[in-house]
Protein backbone atom coordinates (compact mmCIF):
# COMPACT_ATOMS: atom_id res chain seq x y z
CA UNK A 1 0.00 0.00 0.00
CA UNK A 2 1.88 2.96 -1.62
CA UNK A 3 -0.74 5.20 -0.79
CA UNK A 4 -0.84 7.73 2.21
CA UNK A 5 -3.49 9.89 3.21
CA UNK A 6 -2.86 12.12 6.07
CA UNK A 7 -6.70 12.99 7.85
CA UNK A 8 -4.82 13.82 11.44
CA UNK A 9 -3.90 17.20 10.86
CA UNK A 10 -4.93 18.15 14.24
CA UNK A 11 -2.12 16.07 15.68
CA UNK A 12 0.60 17.79 14.04
CA UNK A 13 1.11 19.21 10.16
CA UNK A 14 3.46 19.07 7.13
CA UNK A 15 6.21 22.02 7.41
CA UNK A 16 5.45 24.36 4.42
CA UNK A 17 8.54 24.35 2.42
CA UNK A 18 8.74 27.75 2.57
CA UNK A 19 8.65 27.24 5.75
CA UNK A 20 11.98 25.78 5.94
CA UNK A 21 13.56 27.39 3.29
CA UNK A 22 13.20 30.33 5.83
CA UNK A 23 14.85 28.29 8.55
CA UNK A 24 17.21 27.23 7.09
CA UNK A 25 20.13 30.05 6.86
CA UNK A 26 19.57 30.35 10.70
CA UNK A 27 20.80 26.76 11.27
CA UNK A 28 23.98 27.35 8.67
CA UNK A 29 24.81 30.52 7.98
CA UNK A 30 23.29 33.10 10.84
CA UNK A 31 23.78 30.68 13.50
CA UNK A 32 24.62 33.62 16.01
CA UNK A 33 22.61 33.81 19.51
CA UNK A 34 20.48 37.10 19.25
CA UNK A 35 21.76 37.67 22.86
CA UNK A 36 25.26 37.84 21.76
CA UNK A 37 27.16 41.78 21.94
CA UNK A 38 28.86 41.41 18.23
CA UNK A 39 27.36 42.18 14.77
CA UNK A 40 27.33 38.44 13.46
CA UNK A 41 24.28 38.03 15.65
CA UNK A 42 22.59 40.96 14.34
CA UNK A 43 20.70 38.94 11.42
CA UNK A 44 19.49 36.54 13.87
CA UNK A 45 18.27 39.38 16.10
CA UNK A 46 16.40 40.72 13.46
CA UNK A 47 14.62 37.86 12.24
CA UNK A 48 13.26 36.67 15.64
CA UNK A 49 11.68 40.41 16.21
CA UNK A 50 10.53 40.24 12.51
CA UNK A 51 8.84 37.08 13.63
CA UNK A 52 7.74 38.29 17.11
CA UNK A 53 6.16 40.88 14.65
CA UNK A 54 4.00 38.67 12.25
CA UNK A 55 2.83 36.68 15.20
CA UNK A 56 1.73 39.63 17.03
CA UNK A 57 -0.48 41.14 14.09
CA UNK A 58 -2.29 37.84 13.42
CA UNK A 59 -3.68 38.38 16.76
CA UNK A 60 -4.00 42.42 17.42
CA UNK A 61 -1.13 42.15 19.69
CA UNK A 62 2.17 44.21 20.57
CA UNK A 63 5.18 42.82 19.57
CA UNK A 64 6.69 43.01 22.77
CA UNK A 65 3.50 41.03 24.34
CA UNK A 66 4.36 38.43 22.70
CA UNK A 67 6.90 35.41 24.44
CA UNK A 68 8.39 32.59 22.54
CA UNK A 69 8.43 29.42 24.28
CA UNK A 70 8.95 25.43 23.53
CA UNK A 71 5.09 24.71 22.64
CA UNK A 72 2.06 24.90 23.40
CA UNK A 73 1.78 22.59 26.16
CA UNK A 74 4.62 25.05 28.07
CA UNK A 75 2.59 28.25 27.32
CA UNK A 76 0.04 26.47 28.69
CA UNK A 77 1.63 24.95 31.79
CA UNK A 78 2.94 28.91 32.09
CA UNK A 79 0.03 30.89 31.91
CA UNK A 80 -1.82 28.82 34.92
CA UNK A 81 1.32 27.87 37.01
CA UNK A 82 2.39 31.50 36.87
CA UNK A 83 -0.74 33.20 37.37
CA UNK A 84 -1.38 31.02 40.57
CA UNK A 85 1.61 32.19 41.37
CA UNK A 86 1.21 35.64 41.23
CA UNK A 87 -2.65 35.98 41.71
CA UNK A 88 -2.51 33.43 44.03
CA UNK A 89 -2.48 35.90 46.83
CA UNK A 90 -5.87 37.58 45.69
CA UNK A 91 -6.84 34.39 45.19
CA UNK A 92 -7.60 30.86 44.92
CA UNK A 93 -9.56 29.66 42.58
CA UNK A 94 -9.56 28.86 38.83
CA UNK A 95 -12.13 28.22 36.35
CA UNK A 96 -11.63 26.12 33.53
CA UNK A 97 -14.06 23.81 30.50
CA UNK A 98 -14.56 20.28 31.35
CA UNK A 99 -13.39 19.60 27.88
CA UNK A 100 -9.60 21.11 27.98
CA UNK A 101 -6.85 19.71 26.57
CA UNK A 102 -4.46 18.06 28.63
CA UNK A 103 -1.90 20.54 29.20
CA UNK A 104 -4.94 22.13 30.91
CA UNK A 105 -6.11 19.90 32.98
CA UNK A 106 -3.34 18.17 34.06
CA UNK A 107 -1.67 21.27 35.05
CA UNK A 108 -5.39 22.40 37.34
CA UNK A 109 -5.20 19.13 38.50
CA UNK A 110 -1.68 19.64 39.96
CA UNK A 111 -2.75 23.40 40.91
CA UNK A 112 -5.27 21.29 42.91
CA UNK A 113 -2.72 19.17 44.66
CA UNK A 114 -1.13 22.76 45.37
CA UNK A 115 -3.54 24.79 47.40
CA UNK A 116 -5.89 25.89 44.36
CA UNK A 117 -9.69 25.10 43.37
CA UNK A 118 -10.61 24.51 40.27
CA UNK A 119 -13.93 24.68 38.95
CA UNK A 120 -14.91 22.48 35.53
CA UNK A 121 -17.52 24.11 33.37
CA UNK A 122 -19.68 22.07 31.46
CA UNK A 123 -20.34 22.36 27.60
CA UNK A 124 -23.59 21.61 26.06
CA UNK A 125 -23.77 18.43 23.48
CA UNK A 126 -22.26 20.38 21.19
CA UNK A 127 -19.50 20.81 23.35
CA UNK A 128 -20.00 24.51 23.87
CA UNK A 129 -19.30 26.14 27.41
CA UNK A 130 -22.65 27.10 29.09
CA UNK A 131 -21.70 31.13 29.58
CA UNK A 132 -24.51 31.19 32.53
CA UNK A 133 -22.59 28.37 34.11
CA UNK A 134 -19.57 30.23 33.93
CA UNK A 135 -20.64 33.08 35.01
CA UNK A 136 -21.80 32.00 38.00
CA UNK A 137 -19.06 29.91 38.95
CA UNK A 138 -17.18 33.64 39.54
CA UNK A 139 -16.35 33.98 43.25
CA UNK A 140 -14.61 36.98 44.87
CA UNK A 141 -11.26 34.66 45.17
CA UNK A 142 -11.64 33.61 40.96
CA UNK A 143 -8.07 34.87 39.58
CA UNK A 144 -8.39 33.40 36.12
CA UNK A 145 -10.62 31.83 33.86
CA UNK A 146 -8.84 29.36 31.15
CA UNK A 147 -11.06 28.16 28.06
CA UNK A 148 -9.77 26.86 24.64
CA UNK A 149 -10.58 28.70 21.52
CA UNK A 150 -11.18 25.44 20.01
CA UNK A 151 -10.88 22.07 20.99
CA UNK A 152 -8.96 19.36 19.71
CA UNK A 153 -11.32 16.84 19.50
CA UNK A 154 -14.50 17.59 17.99
CA UNK A 155 -13.41 20.82 16.64
CA UNK A 156 -15.84 23.44 18.31
CA UNK A 157 -15.06 27.01 18.20
CA UNK A 158 -15.82 28.37 22.07
CA UNK A 159 -17.42 32.24 21.92
CA UNK A 160 -14.05 34.19 23.36
CA UNK A 161 -15.39 37.24 22.80
CA UNK A 162 -18.80 36.38 25.21
CA UNK A 163 -16.03 34.49 27.71
CA UNK A 164 -13.99 37.63 27.64
CA UNK A 165 -16.51 39.80 27.93
CA UNK A 166 -17.59 37.58 31.46
CA UNK A 167 -14.00 37.85 32.19
CA UNK A 168 -13.48 41.48 32.23
CA UNK A 169 -16.40 42.45 33.74
CA UNK A 170 -15.74 40.81 36.92
CA UNK A 171 -12.09 41.81 36.67
CA UNK A 172 -10.87 37.92 36.57
CA UNK A 173 -7.76 37.06 33.75
CA UNK A 174 -9.03 34.84 30.79
CA UNK A 175 -6.82 32.74 29.50
CA UNK A 176 -7.16 30.70 25.72
CA UNK A 177 -5.46 27.92 24.84
CA UNK A 178 -5.44 28.58 20.98
CA UNK A 179 -3.46 26.23 20.31
CA UNK A 180 -5.47 24.22 17.46
CA UNK A 181 -7.17 27.78 16.81
CA UNK A 182 -4.54 29.93 16.19
CA UNK A 183 -3.84 30.86 12.81
CA UNK A 184 -6.63 28.76 11.61
CA UNK A 185 -9.39 31.04 12.22
CA UNK A 186 -9.20 34.89 13.09
CA UNK A 187 -8.64 35.53 16.84
CA UNK A 188 -8.01 39.41 17.98
CA UNK A 189 -6.89 39.61 21.47
CA UNK A 190 -8.90 43.43 22.26
CA UNK A 191 -11.87 42.65 20.64
CA UNK A 192 -11.80 39.12 22.93
CA UNK A 193 -10.21 40.60 25.79
CA UNK A 194 -8.12 37.76 26.04
CA UNK A 195 -5.26 38.83 28.17
CA UNK A 196 -3.29 35.35 27.97
CA UNK A 197 -2.53 33.21 25.02
CA UNK A 198 -1.28 29.46 24.21
CA UNK A 199 -0.22 28.71 20.58
CA UNK A 200 2.04 26.06 18.84
CA UNK A 201 4.30 26.30 15.62
CA UNK A 202 3.56 22.83 14.24
CA UNK A 203 0.07 23.02 14.26
CA UNK A 204 -0.29 25.66 11.28
CA UNK A 205 2.54 24.45 9.12
CA UNK A 206 5.56 25.25 11.24
CA UNK A 207 8.22 23.55 13.12
CA UNK A 208 7.61 21.61 16.26
CA UNK A 209 9.74 22.56 19.74
CA UNK A 210 8.28 26.07 19.35
CA UNK A 211 5.33 27.95 20.75
CA UNK A 212 3.94 31.28 21.59
CA UNK A 213 2.49 33.02 25.13
CA UNK A 214 1.12 36.07 24.46
CA UNK A 215 0.67 37.91 27.20
CA UNK A 216 -1.52 41.77 27.99
CA UNK A 217 0.88 44.54 28.78
CA UNK A 218 -0.17 44.78 32.72
CA UNK A 219 -0.46 41.14 33.57
CA UNK A 220 1.97 40.40 35.89
CA UNK A 221 3.31 36.97 35.68
CA UNK A 222 7.15 36.17 36.69
CA UNK A 223 9.53 33.55 34.54
CA UNK A 224 8.24 29.53 34.55
CA UNK A 225 11.91 28.73 33.12
CA UNK A 226 14.57 30.48 35.00
CA UNK A 227 17.78 31.13 33.80
CA UNK A 228 19.16 33.49 31.03
CA UNK A 229 17.35 36.99 30.72
CA UNK A 230 15.55 36.18 27.10
CA UNK A 231 12.14 37.32 26.81
CA UNK A 232 12.01 40.47 28.95
CA UNK A 233 13.51 38.32 31.64
CA UNK A 234 10.06 36.11 31.59
CA UNK A 235 11.34 33.09 29.68
CA UNK A 236 15.04 31.70 30.04
CA UNK A 237 17.44 29.91 27.22
CA UNK A 238 18.56 30.72 24.33
CA UNK A 239 15.97 31.74 21.30
CA UNK A 240 15.54 28.75 19.45
CA UNK A 241 16.20 31.17 16.46
CA UNK A 242 15.09 28.78 13.47
CA UNK A 243 11.94 27.61 15.38
CA UNK A 244 11.11 30.91 15.75
CA UNK A 245 11.86 32.18 11.91
CA UNK A 246 9.74 29.23 11.14
CA UNK A 247 6.50 29.96 13.19
CA UNK A 248 7.10 33.40 11.76
CA UNK A 249 6.90 32.44 8.51
CA UNK A 250 3.99 30.06 8.91
CA UNK A 251 2.25 32.59 10.33
CA UNK A 252 2.83 35.17 7.79
CA UNK A 253 1.60 32.61 5.22
CA UNK A 254 -1.50 32.20 7.29
CA UNK A 255 -2.27 35.88 7.65
CA UNK A 256 -2.63 35.80 4.25
CA UNK A 257 -3.86 32.81 2.83
CA UNK A 258 -6.23 31.90 5.83
CA UNK A 259 -9.85 32.83 4.14
CA UNK A 260 -9.29 31.78 0.86
CA UNK A 261 -7.79 28.54 2.52
CA UNK A 262 -11.06 27.53 4.93
CA UNK A 263 -13.08 28.12 2.16
CA UNK A 264 -11.81 25.07 0.16
CA UNK A 265 -11.23 22.61 3.34
CA UNK A 266 -14.78 23.62 4.82
CA UNK A 267 -16.43 22.66 1.57
CA UNK A 268 -14.40 19.27 1.51
CA UNK A 269 -14.95 18.78 5.60
CA UNK A 270 -18.48 19.30 4.96
CA UNK A 271 -18.78 16.96 2.05
CA UNK A 272 -16.85 14.01 4.06
CA UNK A 273 -19.28 14.62 6.94
CA UNK A 274 -22.30 14.44 4.66
CA UNK A 275 -20.87 11.00 2.94
CA UNK A 276 -19.65 9.79 6.17
CA UNK A 277 -23.27 10.16 7.47
CA UNK A 278 -24.59 9.03 4.26
CA UNK A 279 -23.02 5.98 3.17
CA UNK A 280 -22.52 4.65 7.22
CA UNK A 281 -25.23 3.58 9.35
CA UNK A 282 -25.21 4.07 13.00
CA UNK A 283 -23.00 7.50 12.14
CA UNK A 284 -23.15 10.77 14.17
CA UNK A 285 -21.42 13.82 14.09
CA UNK A 286 -19.14 14.60 17.00
CA UNK A 287 -19.31 18.46 18.11
CA UNK A 288 -20.92 21.19 16.33
CA UNK A 289 -22.07 20.83 12.62
CA UNK A 290 -20.90 24.26 11.66
CA UNK A 291 -19.53 26.36 14.11
CA UNK A 292 -16.15 23.79 14.21
CA UNK A 293 -12.78 24.58 13.18
CA UNK A 294 -12.70 24.51 9.92
CA UNK A 295 -10.52 20.86 9.07
CA UNK A 296 -11.99 19.21 11.33
CA UNK A 297 -14.50 16.10 11.38
CA UNK A 298 -15.41 13.69 14.35
CA UNK A 299 -17.51 10.98 14.44
CA UNK A 300 -18.80 8.05 16.36
CA UNK A 301 -19.43 4.92 14.87
CA UNK A 302 -21.45 2.47 17.19
CA UNK A 303 -21.22 -1.12 18.01
CA UNK A 304 -17.70 -1.01 17.26
CA UNK A 305 -14.15 -0.31 19.16
CA UNK A 306 -11.36 2.81 17.86
CA UNK A 307 -8.54 0.66 17.96
CA UNK A 308 -9.60 -1.76 15.51
CA UNK A 309 -10.35 1.06 12.99
CA UNK A 310 -7.06 3.01 13.46
CA UNK A 311 -5.32 -0.04 12.79
CA UNK A 312 -7.61 -1.08 9.90
CA UNK A 313 -7.33 2.23 8.29
CA UNK A 314 -3.57 2.48 8.65
CA UNK A 315 -3.41 -0.56 6.60
CA UNK A 316 -5.42 1.26 4.24
CA UNK A 317 -2.60 4.34 4.12
CA UNK A 318 -5.10 6.26 6.06
CA UNK A 319 -4.27 8.18 9.20
CA UNK A 320 -6.62 9.60 11.75
CA UNK A 321 -7.07 9.19 15.50
CA UNK A 322 -9.66 8.08 17.82
CA UNK A 323 -10.76 9.02 21.37
CA UNK A 324 -11.26 5.17 22.44
CA UNK A 325 -9.61 4.25 25.34
CA UNK A 326 -7.13 1.46 23.75
CA UNK A 327 -5.35 4.40 21.59
CA UNK A 328 -5.28 6.57 25.04
CA UNK A 329 -3.92 4.31 27.85
CA UNK A 330 -6.32 4.29 30.02
CA UNK A 331 -9.89 2.82 30.53
CA UNK A 332 -11.92 5.75 30.13
CA UNK A 333 -12.57 7.11 26.02
CA UNK A 334 -11.55 10.68 25.34
CA UNK A 335 -13.10 13.12 28.14
CA UNK A 336 -14.06 15.15 25.55
CA UNK A 337 -16.59 12.59 24.39
CA UNK A 338 -17.85 11.96 27.73
CA UNK A 339 -18.69 15.43 28.54
CA UNK A 340 -20.95 15.61 25.78
CA UNK A 341 -23.22 13.30 27.01
CA UNK A 342 -22.16 10.07 24.98
CA UNK A 343 -22.11 7.04 26.96
CA UNK A 344 -18.91 5.03 26.65
CA UNK A 345 -19.75 1.96 24.78
CA UNK A 346 -20.62 4.88 21.73
CA UNK A 347 -17.32 7.33 22.67
CA UNK A 348 -15.58 4.39 22.20
CA UNK A 349 -15.69 3.68 18.52
CA UNK A 350 -14.56 7.49 17.78
CA UNK A 351 -12.73 8.82 14.38
CA UNK A 352 -11.12 12.40 13.65
CA UNK A 353 -10.21 12.92 10.60
CA UNK A 354 -8.34 16.40 10.35
CA UNK A 355 -8.12 17.55 6.89
CA UNK A 356 -5.45 20.13 5.06
CA UNK A 357 -5.31 22.24 2.54
CA UNK A 358 -3.50 18.92 0.42
CA UNK A 359 -6.76 16.88 0.88
CA UNK A 360 -8.51 16.53 -2.20
CA UNK A 361 -11.81 15.02 -3.10
CA UNK A 362 -10.77 12.08 -4.00
CA UNK A 363 -8.83 11.36 -0.91
CA UNK A 364 -12.05 11.92 0.48
CA UNK A 365 -13.98 9.42 -1.69
CA UNK A 366 -11.33 6.52 -1.07
CA UNK A 367 -11.32 7.26 2.51
CA UNK A 368 -15.33 7.09 2.54
CA UNK A 369 -15.25 3.60 0.81
CA UNK A 370 -12.91 2.27 2.86
CA UNK A 371 -14.11 3.16 5.82
CA UNK A 372 -17.38 1.83 5.12
CA UNK A 373 -15.80 -1.85 4.71
CA UNK A 374 -14.02 -1.43 8.00
CA UNK A 375 -16.81 -0.48 9.64
CA UNK A 376 -19.01 -2.73 8.28
CA UNK A 377 -16.68 -5.39 8.67
CA UNK A 378 -15.49 -4.46 12.70
CA UNK A 379 -19.34 -4.74 13.10
CA UNK A 380 -19.83 -8.68 11.45
CA UNK A 381 -17.54 -9.27 14.53
CA UNK A 382 -19.25 -7.39 17.05
CA UNK A 383 -21.29 -8.85 20.17
CA UNK A 384 -23.16 -5.22 20.55
CA UNK A 385 -23.91 -5.38 16.66
CA UNK A 386 -25.12 -9.24 17.25
CA UNK A 387 -27.17 -8.40 20.11
CA UNK A 388 -28.59 -5.06 18.25
CA UNK A 389 -29.80 -6.77 14.72
CA UNK A 390 -31.35 -9.62 16.86
CA UNK A 391 -33.17 -6.74 19.12
CA UNK A 392 -34.48 -5.44 15.68
CA UNK A 393 -35.63 -8.36 14.29
CA UNK A 394 -37.66 -9.09 16.75
CA UNK B 1 3.19 -2.29 19.41
CA UNK B 2 1.59 -5.94 18.56
CA UNK B 3 3.29 -9.17 17.65
CA UNK B 4 3.04 -10.45 13.85
CA UNK B 5 0.90 -13.08 15.66
CA UNK B 6 -1.24 -10.64 16.77
CA UNK B 7 -1.51 -8.89 13.95
CA UNK B 8 -2.25 -12.13 12.00
CA UNK B 9 -5.36 -12.91 14.34
CA UNK B 10 -6.68 -9.62 14.46
CA UNK B 11 -6.43 -9.22 10.44
CA UNK B 12 -7.30 -12.99 9.55
CA UNK B 13 -9.25 -13.83 12.60
CA UNK B 14 -10.10 -17.62 13.32
CA UNK B 15 -14.10 -18.16 13.75
CA UNK B 16 -15.69 -15.04 13.89
CA UNK B 17 -19.41 -15.83 13.88
CA UNK B 18 -22.18 -17.25 15.73
CA UNK B 19 -23.09 -21.27 16.76
CA UNK B 20 -26.50 -21.55 16.36
CA UNK B 21 -27.97 -23.70 19.35
CA UNK B 22 -24.64 -23.68 20.94
CA UNK B 23 -23.89 -26.19 23.60
CA UNK B 24 -22.92 -22.88 26.00
CA UNK B 25 -22.50 -19.33 25.00
CA UNK B 26 -19.83 -17.10 27.56
CA UNK B 27 -20.54 -13.47 27.40
CA UNK B 28 -17.99 -11.22 29.35
CA UNK B 29 -16.81 -7.58 29.73
CA UNK B 30 -18.22 -4.32 29.88
CA UNK B 31 -18.82 -2.09 27.12
CA UNK B 32 -18.35 0.95 29.42
CA UNK B 33 -14.44 -0.12 29.33
CA UNK B 34 -14.51 -0.92 25.89
CA UNK B 35 -14.48 -4.68 25.51
CA UNK B 36 -16.92 -7.28 25.07
CA UNK B 37 -16.58 -10.86 23.98
CA UNK B 38 -18.54 -13.90 23.17
CA UNK B 39 -17.81 -17.39 22.74
CA UNK B 40 -19.99 -20.49 21.83
CA UNK B 41 -19.04 -23.71 22.26
CA UNK B 42 -20.45 -26.44 20.35
CA UNK B 43 -19.13 -29.54 22.47
CA UNK B 44 -19.92 -33.38 21.36
CA UNK B 45 -21.64 -35.98 24.09
CA UNK B 46 -18.00 -36.73 24.89
CA UNK B 47 -17.63 -33.52 26.36
CA UNK B 48 -15.12 -32.78 23.45
CA UNK B 49 -14.98 -29.13 21.83
CA UNK B 50 -16.36 -29.80 18.23
CA UNK B 51 -16.16 -26.13 17.69
CA UNK B 52 -15.83 -22.34 18.60
CA UNK B 53 -16.88 -19.41 17.67
CA UNK B 54 -16.76 -15.74 18.41
CA UNK B 55 -17.50 -12.27 18.50
CA UNK B 56 -15.53 -9.34 19.58
CA UNK B 57 -16.49 -5.55 20.48
CA UNK B 58 -12.92 -4.43 21.40
CA UNK B 59 -9.31 -3.24 20.48
CA UNK B 60 -7.07 -5.18 18.01
CA UNK B 61 -5.67 -7.49 20.96
CA UNK B 62 -9.19 -8.39 22.35
CA UNK B 63 -10.20 -9.55 18.73
CA UNK B 64 -6.30 -11.30 18.38
CA UNK B 65 -7.14 -12.65 21.96
CA UNK B 66 -10.43 -14.14 21.13
CA UNK B 67 -8.94 -15.66 17.84
CA UNK B 68 -6.54 -17.56 19.38
CA UNK B 69 -8.29 -18.90 22.62
CA UNK B 70 -10.61 -20.30 20.26
CA UNK B 71 -8.18 -22.08 18.10
CA UNK B 72 -6.75 -23.54 21.56
CA UNK B 73 -9.79 -25.01 22.36
CA UNK B 74 -11.19 -26.70 19.91
CA UNK B 75 -10.29 -30.04 20.02
CA UNK B 76 -10.20 -30.13 24.17
CA UNK B 77 -12.25 -31.69 26.31
CA UNK B 78 -14.02 -29.45 28.72
CA UNK B 79 -11.73 -30.25 31.65
CA UNK B 80 -8.71 -29.68 28.95
CA UNK B 81 -10.12 -26.47 27.86
CA UNK B 82 -10.19 -25.12 31.83
CA UNK B 83 -6.16 -25.05 31.20
CA UNK B 84 -6.65 -22.39 28.49
CA UNK B 85 -5.43 -19.70 30.42
CA UNK B 86 -5.01 -16.13 29.63
CA UNK B 87 -0.88 -16.81 30.22
CA UNK B 88 -1.48 -19.65 27.67
CA UNK B 89 -2.97 -17.26 25.12
CA UNK B 90 -0.75 -14.80 25.74
CA UNK B 91 2.05 -17.15 24.67
CA UNK B 92 0.22 -17.97 21.85
CA UNK B 93 0.45 -15.05 20.39
CA UNK B 94 4.16 -14.04 21.49
CA UNK B 95 3.17 -11.69 24.14
CA UNK B 96 1.11 -8.66 24.51
CA UNK B 97 1.71 -5.04 24.94
CA UNK B 98 1.00 -4.54 29.71
CA UNK B 99 -1.92 -2.45 29.17
CA UNK B 100 -3.42 -5.44 26.85
CA UNK B 101 -2.93 -8.12 29.33
CA UNK B 102 -6.72 -7.60 30.37
CA UNK B 103 -7.56 -8.68 26.87
CA UNK B 104 -6.04 -12.04 27.26
CA UNK B 105 -7.86 -12.08 30.86
CA UNK B 106 -11.14 -11.37 28.97
CA UNK B 107 -10.46 -14.10 26.38
CA UNK B 108 -9.94 -16.78 29.70
CA UNK B 109 -13.34 -15.65 31.01
CA UNK B 110 -15.77 -16.03 27.90
CA UNK B 111 -14.07 -19.63 27.64
CA UNK B 112 -15.33 -20.10 31.37
CA UNK B 113 -18.17 -18.24 30.90
CA UNK B 114 -19.28 -20.33 27.98
CA UNK B 115 -18.14 -24.11 29.74
CA UNK B 116 -20.30 -22.54 32.56
CA UNK B 117 -23.24 -22.06 30.82
CA UNK B 118 -22.81 -25.72 28.87
CA UNK B 119 -22.33 -27.45 32.38
CA UNK B 120 -25.49 -25.66 33.83
CA UNK B 121 -27.47 -26.61 30.54
CA UNK B 122 -26.45 -30.21 31.30
CA UNK B 123 -26.35 -30.13 34.98
CA UNK B 124 -23.29 -31.35 35.13
CA UNK B 125 -19.99 -30.54 36.96
CA UNK B 126 -17.02 -29.07 35.72
CA UNK B 127 -14.41 -29.65 38.27
CA UNK B 128 -11.96 -26.76 38.85
CA UNK B 129 -14.75 -24.53 36.79
CA UNK B 130 -15.93 -21.61 39.34
CA UNK B 131 -19.03 -18.96 38.34
CA UNK B 132 -18.19 -16.64 35.84
CA UNK B 133 -18.59 -12.58 36.77
CA UNK B 134 -20.61 -11.15 33.79
CA UNK B 135 -21.35 -7.76 34.06
CA UNK B 136 -22.69 -6.87 30.47
CA UNK B 137 -25.99 -6.20 31.58
CA UNK B 138 -26.04 -2.50 32.48
CA UNK B 139 -25.35 -1.58 29.09
CA UNK B 140 -28.89 -3.30 27.54
CA UNK B 141 -30.92 -0.14 28.87
CA UNK B 142 -28.51 2.34 27.51
CA UNK B 143 -28.61 0.12 23.68
CA UNK B 144 -32.23 1.60 23.52
CA UNK B 145 -31.03 4.99 23.36
CA UNK B 146 -30.65 6.53 20.15
CA UNK B 147 -27.41 8.18 18.94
Amino acid sequence: MERLIYLDNAATTRVYPEVVEAMTPYFTEYYGNPSAFYSFSNSAGKAVAEARENIAALIGAKPEEIYFTGGGSESDNWALKATAEAYGKKGKHIITSSIEHHAILHTCQWLEKNGFEVTYVNVDEEGVIKLDELEAAIRPDTILISVMAANNEIGTIQPLKEIGEIAHKHGVLFHTDAVQAFAHIPINVDEMHIDMLSASGHKINGPKGIGVMYIRKGVKILSFIHGGAQERRRRAGTHNVPGIVGMGKAVEIAAVTMEEKNKSIIELRDYLIEQVLEKIPYARLNGHRTNRLPNNANFCFRFIEGEGMLILLDQAGICGSSGSACTSGSLDPSHVLLAIGLPHEIAHGSLRLTLSEDTTKEDIDYTVDKLAEIIARLRSMSPLYEDFVRKQNK
Amino acid sequence: MYSEKVMDHFNNPRNVGEIENASGVGTVGNAKCGDIMRIYLDIDENQVIRDAKFKTFGCGAAVATSSMATELVVGKTVQEALHVTNKAVCDALDGLPPVKVHCSLLAEEAIHAALWDYAEKNGIVIEGLEKPVSDISEHEEEEEEDY
